[in-house]
């Protein structure tokens, strides 16, 4: 044993490498919510391969007393299940470091490192006189060293053991294996190593009022709240457990207890063309409804958008972006929708986007998307990604206002229709510069062709170019007001000469960042962007700053591209911080690039 | 869609239909397609039937994608919304808007480019789901906005304007739809209004989709010798079985349905089809034999028309979904959030 290790209470980072298919997923998950319930902040990366059996599949969780909850890059634990990984998992442990690995098999010496401690355990050799199934066997053995990091780490046994009790209540036998191999690996960790270890696990009290949610169940949960009756979907990683929770919810909550039959409908289209056309369809009937894709999906999408934008019809989209282009890795985040989602279409096209930073924006946000596209009657997408839509995020429990009512923007009721002398759909706008629309079944008053050819202010079709124009100008002067309609930046400032700018789940990373800057003595201030069009205290930030970092996950800087374009902002002011390979970002990442580009 | 909006004038001494309106109260604006184009007459079939059935305006929502067919919904019932939308994707709007509300009834405008290429997955998976719509199919074997290309429904030999002959295979949309699983399926020519309104009127009291595939001649750009779409090859190989006559639902029916060598389908709302002139052997309601009928007599050159196949046991979109009677756009908010306390409770499987 090495004696040059890490004390870290509360302060480390595990790696579990795996094989896809195996089960590992709820060992894993049973270890994060354990510690979760310990009380301390926990952060939980899945780095899956696209792929059902077979493949690699790592597991990250970070624990960190400071709420610092990004990935991080250095990890004090490998759990080594996958022999055809051996080699990288080991290397990547620090100095200092342990590998937990199933001695079952010898560990070729090739593989041995110095300056890491190692922690054999017989696991496959042990559940396999213990259970006799073969599937049951593999499974058995994800949990058996899920209870070795019960002793590791310190994890609280009687929270483990609460935690399968509730999983398989009323499911004795599952419920006695799953036990047993806890136990098996637990006994045989104190048995023979010390126990914890130097880094280890202290409960806190910092998870009170919070949960450990994904975004995309978040997602529905909004979608559910904001009223939504009708989806159309086409399946689409990372987006498909939106729906698969949106229907879960709607199961429980959206169906008459008088009469038995559902308060929604979930059509799952033949392609995302389909998918959104269908909910244009119906919020053009005046359903709430929305979609949930990815890239390759808002790719098919592009041309609906642009005809539910010009004839003024309210849709919502959840973009759960992925890594492109094309095909690109289905499995891993990224952010490079940007641009796509922001003129999406053919002709002068520009869309609301808002961009959740973590579950809990992603309930709020997506509730605020439908608020925002039916007062401004125009398509809203929420871009979220795969690391806030499959990974669980501690956020603080979701919260409702009883007295929220649904923003439906300017509709004419039948009572409305009848007091007007005529009904013209593209005359009469607001303050917002929307005007009111009428719904199929209300009026005959009230009726008029919906279309994505040329129009005049009535309504009509045309080919004059000052009509056409009259009304191209107001959908500008509209797009203009929803910049003040879409949540506000969040931003802290120092008054610092640096400033850092990002979007959507990169916040723990750069907040992170920030600190470990400030801590090398560079200050800088931050802001996050939360909506487009761009809130006018963006630009205001940008020029309260020398120089900006813009930082994102993409690798032709879109975010910064879209300030460029949006703002007055001058270009040298800004500088990109890019990191795009495809795995949630880390602290280190941002760090590095800031420093590089800093004068010395 | 130029439209020119016609001068009102109307004589007292039009009849009225128990909505207390004249047929003019179901006509459009003024059609800008080429004068003789046989969609105008299908536009004069459907404002009849909508007539003759009493539908409120306001209840009918009239959608279409692109092309000259979906031009036409802005030339009839100009008290029903209209949605001219994007090419083909018309079936997928009206999915959705049918998803939103039940309560309105949805006529969907297409042609065969519309339809049959560009459309063709959003139309079968629109059948396949059995949305509650009467969806035409207008007919003309020709793409007209864009000149005289050869449609997917273009027959092998038929001739373009120019004289090139088609030498890709048609898509037939009645034995596709049927093959499919569709509910309703007719097969009408623009050159006989006659006949074809009492299948749309059937196709308005169908419980799913009533597809309606109209032969309708484009007098511009294939309606020359050489051409299989023209109105004289349609007169010439057209043949007519399984008529229907449509016996709404609050007419005296019991003894006509007695009547000898008559087939009669009680439709999901109470009205009835009865099916005269029917050959032997042929039963609207055996999927099996009427698509045998069809390929035979496709064989040899004929084009048969008629209200040719009726299924009113085979759940709606809806009835599939076991969706409230309330239109889905109508449920209140206060039914649909569960609120604050639910969302505490809810949240206990987060922790």
């Amino acid at each position: 044993m090495h004696q040059h290790s890490r004390t870290g209470v509360n302060d480390f980072a595990v790696k579990l490498a795996n094989v896809n298919g195996t089960g590992s997923a709820s060992a894993n998950g049973l270890l994060m919510q354990a510690i979760f319930r310990m009380g301390i902040p926990v952060s939980g990366k899945n780095l899956f391969p696209s792929n059902i059996q077979g493949l690699p599949t790592w597991y990250e969780i970070r624990v960190n007393k400071n709420r610092y909850t990004a990935r991080a890059l250095e990890y004090d634990l490998m759990v080594a299940m996958n022999a055809q990984t051996y080699a990288r998992d080991i290397r990547e442990v620090r100095s200092g470091g342990y590998v937990l690995y199933d001695s079952s098999w010898p560990l070729e010496r090739s593989l041995w490192r110095d300056d890491v401690n190692f922690l054999p355990i017989p696991l496959a050799e042990m559940c396999n006189s213990r259970f006799h199934d073969a599937r049951e066997r593999t499974l058995m053995k994800n949990i058996s060293y899920a209870g070795a990091l019960v002793a590791f780490l310190g994890i609280d046994m009687q929270i483990v053991e609460g935690l399968l009790a509730e999983k398989f209540a009323g499911k004795k036998t599952l419920r006695e294996s799953n036990r047993d191999a806890l136990r098996i690996g637990y006994e045989y960790a104190v048995k023979h190593f010390a126990c914890p270890l130097p880094f280890h696990l202290e409960r806190m009290d910092a998870n009170r009022d919070k949960i450990l949610i994904d975004g995309n169940t978040a997602a529905a949960l909004g979608c559910l709240y904001a009223g939504a009756t009708v989806a159309a979907w086409y399946p689409i990683t990372p987006s498909t457990s939106v729906m698969d929770a949106f229907r879960r919810f709607c199961e429980k909550y959206r169906r008459d207890p008088d009469t038995g039959r559902n308060n929604y409908l979930i059509l799952q289209a033949e392609d995302e063309l389909a998918a959104v056309g269908m909910v244009i369809g119906a919020c053009w009937n005046g359903a709430r409804a929305f979609t949930a894709t990815s890239g390759p999906g808002i790719s098919l999408m592009n041309e609906l958008l642009g005809l539910a934008y010009y004839s003024e019809i309210p849709a919502v989209l959840i973009d759960v972006q992925r890594v492109g282009p094309s095909t690109g890795m289905p499995t891993r985040t990224q952010q490079a929708d940007l641009m796509e989602c922001a003129y999406a279409s053919h002709g002068d096209t520009k869309h609301i986007l808002l961009f959740p930073a973590n579950p809990a924006e992603c309930f709020e946000f997506a509730v605020k998307s439908f608020d925002l596209a039916e007062r401004f009657q125009t398509p809203v997408i929420m871009l979220s990604d795969l690391d806030i839509g499959m990974n669980d995020w501690v956020v603080p429990q979701l919260t409702w206002d009883d007295s929220y009512r649904p923003d439906r923007g300017r509709i004419l009721s039948e009572a409305d229709l009848q007091k007007l002398p005529a009904f013209y759909r593209y005359s009469n706008e607001d303050e917002n510069h929307v005007t009111p629309r009428t719904l199929p079944g209300v009026h005959a008053k009230g009726a008029y062709v919906t279309r994505g050819s040329g129009h005049n202010k009535l309504g009509g079709y045309t080919e004059a170019p000052e009509e056409y124009q009259q009304v191209l100008d107001r959908l500008a002067r509209k797009q203009k007001a929803a910049a003040n309609a879409v949540p506000s930046p969040k931003i802290s400032s120092g008054r610092n000469a640096i400033g850092v700018v990002t979007i959507g789940g990169c916040d723990p990373a750069v907040r992170e960042a920030l600190d470990l800057l400030a801590e090398r003595g560079i200050d800088a201030d931050y802001m996050r962007i939360c909506g487009f069009p761009f809130h006018k205290s963006i630009e205001e930030f940008l020029y309260a700053h020398d120089i900006c970092f813009i930082v994102e996950q993409n690798r032709d800087a879109q975010l910064r591209s879209l300030l460029v374009l949006e703002t007055c902002v001058p270009k040298d002011r800004l500088r990109s911080v890019l990191v795009y390979g495809g795995f949630p970002l880390s602290a280190r990442s941002v760090v590095d690039s800031i420093t590089r580009q800093l004068p010395v | 869609m130029p439209s020119i909006v016609k001068p009102v004038a109307r004589h007292p001494s039009l009849q009225k239909n128990e909505l207390g309106l004249t047929i003019r109260d179901y006509e459009g604006s003024m059609s800008t397609l080429c004068a003789g184009c046989g969609h105008d007459s299908i536009t004069a079939a459907i404002i009849r039937a909508l007539w003759e059935i009493a539908m409120p305006p306001h209840m009918l929502a009239k959608m279409s994608g692109i092309g000259c067919s979906s031009k036409t919904p802005a030339y009839f019932a100009s008290g029903a919304h209209g949605f001219n939308s994007a090419h083909g994707r018309m079936p997928a709007i009206t999915t959705g808007a049918a998803a939103a509300n039940r309560d309105i009834t949805y006529i969907g405008v297409s042609g065969d480019g519309d339809s049959l290429s560009i459309g063709l997955g959003h139309m079968c998976h629109a059948i396949r789901r059995n949305v509650r719509m009467v969806y035409i199919i207008e007919n003309n074997g020709v793409y007209g906005l864009t000149k005289g290309q050869f449609s997917a429904s273009a027959d092998v030999g038929s001739k373009s304007k120019r004289g090139e002959a088609n030498q890709v295979l048609p898509i037939d949309p009645v034995t596709l739809a049927l093959s499919i699983g569709a509910s309703f399926v007719a097969r009408g020519f623009s050159g006989d209004k006659e006949r074809l309104v009492p299948i749309l009127k059937a196709a308005f009291a169908h419980r799913g989709l009533a597809l309606v595939d109209v032969i309708s001649p484009c007098v511009t750009f294939n309606d020359h010798s050489g051409s299989t779409k023209s109105y004289l090859y349609t007169r010439q190989n057209e043949l007519k079985a399984a008529e229907a006559d449509f016996v709404p639902l609050q007419t005296e029916i019991v003894a006509a349905i007695r009547e000898q060598g008559v087939t009669a389908v009680t439709m999901h709302d109470g009205s009835i089809v009865r099916f005269r002139s029917v050959p032997q052997e042929y039963d609207p309601t055996d999927r099996q034999k009427v698509m045998n009928y069809l390929l035979e007599k496709q064989g040899s050159g004929e084009i048969v028309t008629g209200l040719l196949f009726v299924d009113e046991t085979i759940s709606s979109l809806h009835e599939q979904n076991n969706t409230s009677e309330t239109p889905l756009s109508q449920v209140p908010y206060g039914e649909l959030c569960p609120g604050a306390l639910e969302l505490e409770q809810l949240q206990h499987e987060f922790k």
